[in-house]
């Protein structure tokens, strides 16, 4: 007997494009918590670029197209705040009040969540068998926080991890400094931001640092990389599900 | 209103290297937010005030005629007078116009950020009036002809050798020709200048943080008294203020004042919070005889019924600059507009214009930290998000990025070109990218186009082993 719960898992474009690792470090965690999952082929980009550069329209395309893969399934579970908080929080206000339509997008707003929050939450996952020997330094990506109160499933999931400990960073829910296309658009700023939290993240010595969207991962990854600093970063779920052992850390 | 906001770009570049401002940004990013955290720690009614900070305000908003008429009235029943003026030009000459009537030679101001906007300073000095700001702060930036970097600590931007030198220079005059460079003998040192100029000024200009309607009064809050001082020792008094100030009633504006100056400094309460209504009565001891309250339209009422109105909501704490990670690693003055910030990047170009103002909505990373700490929960973000959208539909943004972002779209409902797409760029990152040293991994040194700012100072881990859209479906196949 299968769970008759129909779980999507929305990838989002830069976990498809830049990390697909974590796509799949997703899959295992939300199949140990016994869901049977589909990842639908379908699915594009939640319209996010498109809605903060002021373009509804686009948006509103992108939402009806995400509507049209995810409407049939019981909740839909995203390894992102960011474009979790999109469908969730956004794809309602592009459409009128007391519609047809906005009342499907808030229908699918309720069925959507964020990893980690999902296992932890809707799924009552209180701990995981992945291993990490070291410290964990967890950066709060601003989506994840603000707009779907991401803060102690992370840090607590992470805690359960045999040999793993955590150590706060100075001011982790502040900005990285990512911002979508605010990185390329100003870069000088977007560096300045990025700066103070990979200094933040040295300064604490841990082993790795660890968030949950892959916007801010490349960000703070690519800066310490390219600053020589030997700290690796990853995505919450790449811990979680036991991904990187065959890493140096 | 002038600005600079079009030279943003290079502004925050220059501000991010100048070393001399980091010491009084971190007072914003890291002292006043853990003075206010403090602060709020010990009144568990904090999150319920600001609710209700936000009903009192939609109220009077949805009935801001209503409420500014009432508030005229009682200022004319204790013998005030009022003036409205639609724009800043308008404001400066009635207040110009009431520093003639009374014969006025000096003026002595507290800090306005109003009469910063509609820069009323060299409006009276073009008329042949001696100004003095009295606010240290102002005081500072007067003097070296600047403009205020925070619309709560104007002149935070500058560090002590500056303000000495600043002193050292403008002094000289009143025969203080000895170099001084503790602060507390600066501060020593501008309290006894400015105290000859409260004595002799014909008029005292403040601002306002409330005016309560039911009483004709208005309430000002400092820490530095000279509000009180501007007020009460010269004979004329005028209050220019903006007209989404008004409160329906002093317990409506005590429960702001509450909510501002833990917001704004994570005090208690302010060292100065007092209220003034009318002139002089018969039998007052002290006051001026002249009372008058300008208030200012200036591009208020336009957002009234749009979807900037939550923004007349604001009552100027400072909150959002403090939490702001693009305001703290720049401070205010690139953002070349006397508000700055997130409230000054929805406010500028309302009160101006989307075209001059175009860069300052596009300048934020959406984190949101803005609206979290925001007295009166203003959802700023939201508000920049609409500004783009004005952008976007006044053809204001260049035509690459539009380009780009309509692409975007038609990907976004193509599902079988948009994995096409990022199979291409997942394969065209690749090529770009070379093994690092320990042969590990693969990184992108240097991108081409819009990608470029992002490889100046960063690197980019290159994906392996195509998309997970493909990876996944190759993994199915073999499953079956």
């Amino acid at each position: 007997m299968s769970d008759p719960t129909r779980v999507a898992l929305f990838a989002t474009c830069l976990v498809n494009l830049m990390r697909p690792r974590v796509g799949f470090a997703a899959l295992k965690l939300l199949e140990k918590a016994g869901f049977q999952v589909d990842v639908p082929i379908q699915q594009t980009c939640c319209g996010q670029p498109n809605f903060n550069s002021g373009d509804r329209e686009g948006a509103r395309s992108a939402a009806k197209q995400t509507l049209e893969v995810l409407r049939n399934y019981d909740y839909v579970v995203v390894p992102s705040g960011s474009c979790a908080g999109m469908i969730r929080k956004h794809y309602p206000t592009l459409f009128d009040e007391g519609t047809p339509e906005r009342k499907a997008f808030e229908t699918l707003s309720s069925r959507t969540h964020e990893l980690v929050s999902f296992l932890t939450d809707v799924a009552n996952v209180d701990q995981v068998t992945a291993k990490f020997d070291g410290v964990v330094t967890y950066h709060d990506s601003c989506a994840g926080l603000r707009e779907m109160g991401v803060k102690g499933q992370p840090r607590s999931l992470l805690s359960s991890m045999v040999g793993c400990s955590l150590k706060e960073m100075e001011d982790p829910e502040v900005c990285c400094g990512f911002g979508g296309t605010f990185c390329v658009k100003y870069p000088d700023l977007s560096n300045e931001m990025v700066r103070k939290k990979t200094d933040s993240i040295v300064a604490t010595d841990a082993d790795c640092v660890a968030m949950g969207d892959v916007g801010c991962l490349l960000n703070i990854e690519g800066k310490l990389h390219r600053d020589g600093k030997a700290v690796p970063a990853y995505h919450v779920a790449e811990l979680l599900a036991g991904m990187i052992k065959d890493e140096a850390s | 209103m002038h600005i600079t906001s079009d030279k943003f770009k290079s502004l925050a570049h220059d501000a991010i290297h100048d070393d001399r401002l980091k010491n009084g940004l971190m007072i914003f990013e890291k002292f006043l937010p853990a003075f206010r955290e403090q602060v709020i720690g010990r009144l568990p009614e904090f999150e319920a005030m600001r609710d209700q900070a936000r009903d009192i305000k939609d109220h009077t908003l949805s009935h801001l005629d209503f409420y500014l008429a009432r508030f005229e009235e009682k200022v004319l029943a204790q013998g005030g007078i009022v003036h409205w003026a639609r724009t800043g030009d308008e404001a400066n000459e009635i207040i110009a116009e009431i520093c003639r009537g009374v014969d006025a030679k000096k003026v002595i101001k507290s800090k306005s950020m109003v009469t910063e906007e509609i820069e009323l300073n060299p409006k009276l000095e073009s008329e042949g009036l001696e100004v003095f700001e009295t606010d240290l702060g102002e005081y500072i930036i007067q003097l070296r002809d600047e403009k205020p970097s925070h619309i709560v600590g104007p002149a935070l931007h500058l560090n002590v050798d500056q303000v000495s030198d600043t002193f050292y220079e403008a002094h000289q005059k009143y025969g203080r020709t000895e170099r001084v460079v503790e602060k507390d003998a600066l501060v020593g040192e501008a309290r006894a200048v400015l105290r000859e100029h409260f004595k002799t000024a014909d008029v005292g200009i403040t601002g306002a943080n409330y005016l309560i309607a039911e009483s004709g009064t208005i309430g000002l809050v400092t820490n530095e008294g000279n509000a009180d001082l501007s007020a009460s020792l010269p004979n004329c008094h005028i209050v220019v203020t903006g007209i989404e100030k008004v409160v329906p009633t002093l317990d409506d504006a005590t429960l702001l004042m509450r909510l501002l100056v833990r917001s704004a400094t994570g005090q208690e309460a302010a060292n100065y919070m007092s209220f003034y209504t009318g002139p002089k009565r018969v039998g007052d001891a002290d006051g001026p005889e002249i009372f008058h309250v300008v208030l200012v339209d200036n591009g208020r009422s336009n957002m009234v019924g749009t979807e900037f109105q939550d923004m007349l909501r604001c009552i100027r704490c400072g909150a959002c600059l403090n939490h702001c990670p693009v305001f703290t690693s720049i401070g205010g003055q690139a953002y070349g507009s006397v508000y700055s910030g997130p409230m000054g990047s929805v406010l500028t170009p309302a009160l101006t214009s989307i075209t001059q103002a175009a860069h300052l909505p596009n300048a934020s990373t959406f984190c949101g930290r803005c609206e979290a700490v925001c007295p009166v929960r203003i959802p700023l973000p939201k508000m920049l998000r609409h500004w783009r959208e004005r952008e976007y539909e006044a053809h204001l943004i260049p035509r690459a990025a539009r380009w780009g972002v309509g692409l975007w779209a038609f990907l976004a409902k193509s599902p079988w070109l948009y994995r096409r797409a990022l199979s291409i760029a997942s394969f065209g990152l690749g090529l770009m990218s070379r093994e690092d040293r320990a042969g590990s991994a693969r990184w992108v040194k240097k991108l081409p186009l819009i990608g470029r700012g992002w490889t100046e100072r960063r690197d980019l881990a290159a994906p392996k082993g195509g998309t997970f859209l493909t990876q996944y479906a190759r993994q199915q196949k073999e499953r079956r």
